[in-house]
């Protein structure tokens, strides 16, 4: 049984198509991440599920019941804000217990629950104190805390850890993602950040424009991407574009670059029939590229790379290919060749063939 | 970043200027000053007149010289003025007036506020259709002089038998204060992060839960910024008091001005200045005990909380 499930969404604001007949199934206990540029309706999607958003058309499930006009308290889920969005007048505790005091849950229930809560995200040194004397990690804490509360099977994220520096967001990531292993709840994560997306999810449905471009797990994301949106959106330093032509001789083909070197493109599985002499682009990651040549891997590239970018563990080139930009990883010990024409090897399984339109070949 | 990267040696200090530049009393400070002075007078010497007159015996004021302090002081006049002068044939003084005041003041103060509170709630987080437009409608009507609103007033009370009621004055002040409360509640809540107002949603907050629970509690700046600026305005009022009141209901500035309506025989100036001053005290400690939450709540209402 899916936990949640999107039917023929449609979301307007007065002219403005936002959502336009969305499909969405999740399963139970999955964690998904709606991941795309701002604007793009994710947080749409997201309010629209919690219920705080009127939609146009279309139909919400959650766990097999048909939320589309209930109340958000009704729909059996927790939120997460980016603004963390805690009470200001109200302890750690009066914000846990907040939802449940209104609900008229009993007493000892609420004590019960509240305890479990800050048990379960180390809360209890906190619960007398007011927000403000929080620190941003404690604050989403205390606000992953009353999603916790209210014991809903689905709890959703607004892009929780935006507002957090980067050390908090890694801890805070790591500690979500044993949250839902511990929990076992659906959890649907809306965020820009690819890393997260890439990090957390089960499957990341990545959007553009109010449409979902491709729904899949994040390996299948970074390496299959289904269309030049998608491999340019997902991944940093971004995938190298270079422009050529499919030429078909036989049985192989080959994938001619502007400046006229020809890579063999046996061992790239097709998702469509090509045509001879069919223009198309090739992406590359840059640690798909190489200086060395190792076993079946292609005929080499020429590149001329100008800049270095030592990151630590490894460090980035970034030159040109056939005149357009490109950036490989290399590793930290490895030397570069800065300045001088030099060749980048590619392993052609991995990378990715687009037609004109900008779909996955 | 505690410990220095290499310990060296502090830097000898050079000659000249050194840490934060003295503070100078220049002309630009001395012309502020002269400017305040100047205004602090200009306002408080009228005052003084009043409250100086007050305690002075009728003969000392016919003597003339209003700035003299008085010599034989006492304070008769103001004994009077509140329970024992007469106006027309009522020489009750000015106290049934006051507690005339405060008996509308409470109610008129208390709902035109909460009113305005719910109305700027119901604006700004609940987006109902229309809402821009009533709120545009609703503005408008706080430009508009209420002197245009009294006939079309005066002939519906008096066809609801509520004409000369102190129900038509306190509603009267409930429905001219809610323009303005409305703006300063719809305000204060914009600035309130949305985020707050779904949390509650979600948490199963309905329409009067989350504004009880939650933004009443948040309101506590602007509703004294509120609290002053009606108590104020009520208090003050004269024009509604006169005309919808009816006699059982004058307020203290009505009976203030029948009382200081120019009789036959010698006009008692010292009785007329207490009077005078007592009316006015309201709104003047209100400002003195609030002054500085005053401050503080539109400092808050402008800063994003």
């Amino acid at each position: 049984m899916s936990s949640v499930s999107i039917r023929n969404l449609k979301i307007t604001f007065g002219a403005l198509n936002v959502l336009e007949t969305l499909n969405l199934e999740i399963a139970e206990g999955e964690f998904i991440v709606l991941l795309g540029p701002s604007g793009c309706g994710k947080s749409t999607l997201l309010n629209a599920i919690a219920g705080l958003l009127d939609i146009t058309d279309g139909q919400i499930w959650i766990n097999g019941r048909n939320v589309t006009w209930s109340e958000p308290h009704d729909r059996g889920i927790g939120m997460v804000f980016q603004s963390y969005a805690l009470y200001p007048r109200l302890t750690v505790e009066g914000n846990l217990s907040f939802g449940l005091k209104m609900a008229g849950t009993p007493k000892a229930e609420i004590a019960r629950r509240v305890a479990d809560a800050a048990r379960i995200l180390q809360l209890e040194p906190l619960l007398k104190r007011q927000p403000a004397q929080l620190s941003g990690g404690q604050r989403q804490r205390v606000a992953i805390g009353r999603a916790l509360v209210r014991d809903a099977n689905v709890l959703l994220f607004d892009e929780p850890l935006s507002n957090l520096d980067a050390k908090l967001r890694t801890e805070l990531r790591v500690e979500i993602k044993r949250l839902h292993k511990s929990l076992g709840s659906t959890m649907i994560f809306v965020t820009h950040d690819q890393v997260e997306a890439l990090t957390l999810a089960d499957r990341v449905a990545v959007m553009h424009n109010g449409v979902i471009q491709q729904f899949a797990t994040p390996k299948e994301i970074y390496q299959r991407p289904i269309n030049r949106f998608v491999a340019s959106f997902v991944g940093s330093p971004q995938m190298n574009f270079l422009t050529g032509t499919i030429h078909r001789r036989d049985e192989a083909s080959l994938f001619r670059l502007t400046d006229g070197t020809e890579i063999d493109l046996t061992g790239y599985q097709f998702r469509l029939p090509v045509e001879d002499r069919q223009p198309a682009t090739l992406g590359i990651r840059p640690e798909q590229a190489q200086l060395q040549p190792s076993s079946n891997h292609a005929a080499p590239l020429k590149a001329l790379f100008t800049i270095e970018e030592p990151m630590g563990p490894d460090t980035l080139l970034w030159g040109t290919v056939a005149g357009e930009t490109f950036s490989i990883r290399i590793s930290a010990d490895q030397v570069a060749v800065i300045g001088e024409e030099c060749q980048v090897h590619v392993n052609i399984a991995h990378t990715s063939l687009f037609d004109e339109a900008g779909e996955r070949l | 970043m505690t410990a220095p990267i290499h310990s060296i040696a502090s830097t000898p200090i050079g000659e000249g200027p050194t840490g934060s530049a003295p503070k100078r009393f220049g002309p630009a400070r001395l012309g502020i000053y002269a400017f305040l002075v100047i205004s602090a007078l200009f306002f408080l010497l009228p005052l003084y007149v009043m409250v100086v007159t007050s305690v002075k015996p009728m003969a000392e004021i016919r003597a003339g010289g209003i700035f003299a302090l008085p010599m034989d002081m006492t304070f008769e006049p103001w004994v009077k003025a509140w329970s024992s002068a007469c106006t027309g044939l009522d020489c009750r003084g000015i106290s049934p007036g006051f507690w005339n005041s405060v008996q509308i003041l409470i109610p008129s103060v208390f709902l035109s506020i909460f009113v305005g509170a719910l109305t700027g709630y119901a604006l700004s987080f609940w987006r109902v259709r229309g809402a821009n437009l009533l709120f545009a409608v609703l503005l408008m009507g706080a430009f508009l002089p209420y002197q245009v609103f009294i006939y079309p007033l005066v002939r519906i009370y008096s066809a609801t038998g509520m004409f000369s009621t102190i129900y038509a004055l306190v509603l009267t002040h409930v429905i001219f204060g809610l323009p303005v409360m409305t703006l300063l509640f719809r305000n204060y809540y914009a600035g309130i992060p949305i985020d707050l107002f779904k949390a509650a949603r979600v948490d199963g907050g309905r329409f009067f839960s989350i504004f009880f629970r939650l933004m009443l509690p948040m309101s506590v700046p602007m509703l004294v910024v509120a609290v002053i600026l009606q108590v104020t305005g009520i208090w003050n009022d004269f024009i509604m008091g006169l005309t919808f009141g009816g006699l059982a209901n004058r307020p203290m500035t009505v009976q203030l001005t029948n009382l200081v309506a120019p009789t036959e025989g010698e006009i008692a100036y010292n009785v007329n200045m207490a009077a005078t001053i007592m009316t006015a005290a309201v709104p003047l400690v209100v400002y003195f005990i609030s002054g500085r939450w005053f401050v503080r709540g539109i400092a808050a209402g402008a800063v994003k909380g």
